[in-house]
């Protein structure tokens, strides 16, 4: 059983704890004997049960020494106020979401205490205290490295779904302690100035769809996708594309699924005329059932997939559609 | 503005992964390589900042001289004077890579060139570690931004744009400065016949690694274990269409 006290920096949404922050603590809960949260530009205090819940003793609440320097998100400011919890904790090993702001701050963190960090991390492999050994995604997902992390303090972010989230077996409200962290006027240089509302249905709808049809090369050109789309409406479900259609600019890049698109988990994914390579599969492999359509019966999507149709996906997806409606009546 | 972008040639890995015997890296023998879609994305944002400054795209690797196949490809479409910082890239970690960058960014300084941006992917598609630019950045004592997806040059104020799941956020910052993009703000284009000829005629820049790596920390790399094909063929064509819409009605999501 570890010792350590583990310290995880939380990324709350719209003032709940969102699904990657309960899943860091359920982590770091596995990996160390203590928890401590870290609320930045949120008030802890609303945090403080449902981070209790899922085993954090201490929640720090940063509060920046002058001004209101944690209203907006400034990347820098941000890993001071977790180098200050640090040291308030004695944490020796610090977690957060592998999510764009999980790396991003422990990264600087990193910098600021001169030490190693390990991204997108899914299990604890081993820790003597000292050396840790973890194993993370590299590859976009396909294959896990082995690293050892030595360093006096463990900096990691933790993949998505790496643990299943699970309220600690004795719960109790975590107690809030306010943080008091000292900026320095250059770590509110990069600070966001705005954020411009964006298109109500960018890739958001696509990583919480039930259903997604997915889209590649096999469509053949931007004006073939009417049948997917009226598939995907008619499933309640959302639009997903391979690399190959968003290079050819045949449909925007938030559709993406993949290594560098979204990463996708819906009950059904319908891929037509993907071939499944390595990176797109990194994006939709956690599906629970896959029904390719394509018309080569080799392609590694249809290999893997739980079920397949083959045949050209211009026949196949009308004639499904008019089943559709036809048993809609 | 003088921009420098820095890409990492990869194995190009669409079908199956074997790992070599030692299990330490990726068996790239019979692959193809690239760089990462981000890196892509880095350098046709670096060129167009370039003409749209009169300023120069410079193109740098930290690699074996097999990159230099990469940092061609960059000049190709439009970057100029290609730079290899030569080392085998297996051992060294992402703060090695950042300061072989940062050597160089000095290095350029000091003859003359200063470097208004340095572009750098997001996360490399192989390692993936998230970190090479803001490490550089911290080196370099600049602002940095990750995940940026598009952004304008006004002088030597930078206006940055990372979407996220809210929209789009927007970051003002002076430079010099760090950013890290993110691929789909930019569609990279094509090379040129007049860019390919350049490309072969390029004088490449090699640069001696300064410091000894303090590594990355690897003990070994592993592969999950290949699912075994479970695929049930429900029909060819269209008259599978009754079959996929039972299939739908089973699992729930025909309503
Ligand atoms: C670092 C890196 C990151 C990447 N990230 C991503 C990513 O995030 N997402 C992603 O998708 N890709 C990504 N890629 C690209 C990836 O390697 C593949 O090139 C891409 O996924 C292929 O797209 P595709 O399946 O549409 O095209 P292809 O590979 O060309 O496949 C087309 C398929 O359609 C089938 N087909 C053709 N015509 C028909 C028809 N009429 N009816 C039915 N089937 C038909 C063919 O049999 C074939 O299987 C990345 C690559 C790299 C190197
Ligand atoms: N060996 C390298 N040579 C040049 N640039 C690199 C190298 N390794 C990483 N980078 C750059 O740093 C980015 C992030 O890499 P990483 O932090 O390793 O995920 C990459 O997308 C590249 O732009």
């Amino acid at each position: 059983m570890s010792t350590r006290t583990a310290l995880v920096l939380l990324e709350p949404t719209g003032g709940a704890l969102s699904e990657v922050s309960a899943e860091s603590l359920t982590f770091a809960r596995h990996a160390a004997a203590e928890v401590h949260a870290l609320v930045v530009g949120a008030d802890a205090s609303t945090l403080a049960e449902e981070a209790g819940r899922l085993g954090a003793t201490v929640v720090h609440g940063a509060a920046a020494t002058s001004g209101d320097a944690f209203s907006a998100y400034a990347p820098a400011a941000w890993a001071a106020a977790v180098v200050a919890a640090v040291e308030a904790s004695g944490a020796t090993l610090v977690l957060a979401a592998g999510t764009p702001r999980g790396n991003e701050v422990l990264a600087h963190v990193a910098c600021r205490l001169g030490v190693a960090m390990a991204a997108n991390v899914v299990q604890v492999d081993g820790d003597d205290g000292g050396s840790m050994v973890v194993s993370r995604q590299v590859l976009g997902g396909t294959a896990l490295e082995e690293m050892r992390l030595t360093d006096r303090v463990a900096l990691l972010t933790v993949a998505g779904h790496a643990c299943e989230i699970e309220p600690a077996a004795a719960p109790a409200a975590a107690e809030v302690r306010p943080l008091d962290v000292a900026l320095d006027p250059r770590d509110l240089v990069v600070r966001v100035v705005e954020t411009v509302a964006g298109e109500p249905d960018a890739s958001g709808a696509l990583k919480s769809a039930k259903v997604v049809v997915g889209a590649g090369r096999g469509v053949g050109s931007a004006d073939g996708f009417k049948e997917i789309t009226d598939l995907a409406d008619l499933l309640g479900g959302a639009v997903g594309v391979s690399r190959v259609v968003t290079s050819l600019g045949w449909r925007p890049h938030h559709e993406q699924v993949g290594q560098t698109g979204s990463r996708i988990s819906p009950d059904v994914y319908i891929p037509c005329g993907i071939s499944g390579a390595i990176q797109h599969w990194a994006g939709c492999s956690s599906a629970k059932t896959i029904l390719a359509i394509n018309t080569d019966a080799e392609a590694p999507m249809v290999t893997k997939a739980h079920y397949a149709v083959i045949g050209d996906l211009h026949e196949v997806v009308p004639a499904i559609n008019e089943e559709l409606r036809r048993r809609r009546g | 503005m003088d921009v420098l972008v820095c890409i990492k040639r990869v194995p190009d890995t669409g079908g199956a992964i074997t790992l070599t015997d030692d299990g330490m890296g990726v068996d790239s023998r019979l692959l193809g390589h690239t760089v990462s879609p981000h890196e892509e994305a880095a350098v046709e944002l670096a060129v167009q900042t370039a003409k749209a400054t009169g300023g120069s795209a410079t193109v740098l690797t930290v690699g074996t001289d097999d990159s230099i196949e990469q940092l061609r490809n960059a000049v190709a479409l439009g970057c100029t004077s290609p730079v290899l910082v030569e080392v085998e890239p297996d051992r060294l970690g992402p703060a090695d890579v950042a300061g072989m960058i940062a050597d160089v960014v000095r290095r350029h300084e000091e003859r003359g060139t200063s470097y208004g941006l340095v572009l750098l992917g997001n996360d490399a598609a192989d390692t993936g570690d998230f970190q090479v630019g803001v490490r550089l950045a911290y080196e370099l004592g600049r602002p940095v931004v990750t995940g940026v997806s598009r952004f304008e040059v006004d002088g030597e104020e930078v206006t940055a744009r990372v979407e996220s799941t809210d929209g789009t956020d927007v970051y003002r910052l002076p430079a010099p400065a760090v950013l890290t993009v993110m691929e789909g703000g930019v569609e990279p284009r094509y090379p040129s016949v007049p860019g390919r000829m350049k490309a072969k005629k390029a004088v490449v820049e090699t640069v001696e690694p300064t410091h000894e790596p303090v590594g990355n920390g690897r003990v070994r790399l592993k592969l999950p274990p290949a699912p075994p094909t479970r695929v049930e063929i429900l029909g060819e064509g269209a008259s599978a269409a009754p079959a996929v819409v039972d299939l739908l009605e089973k699992l729930g999501v025909a309503r």
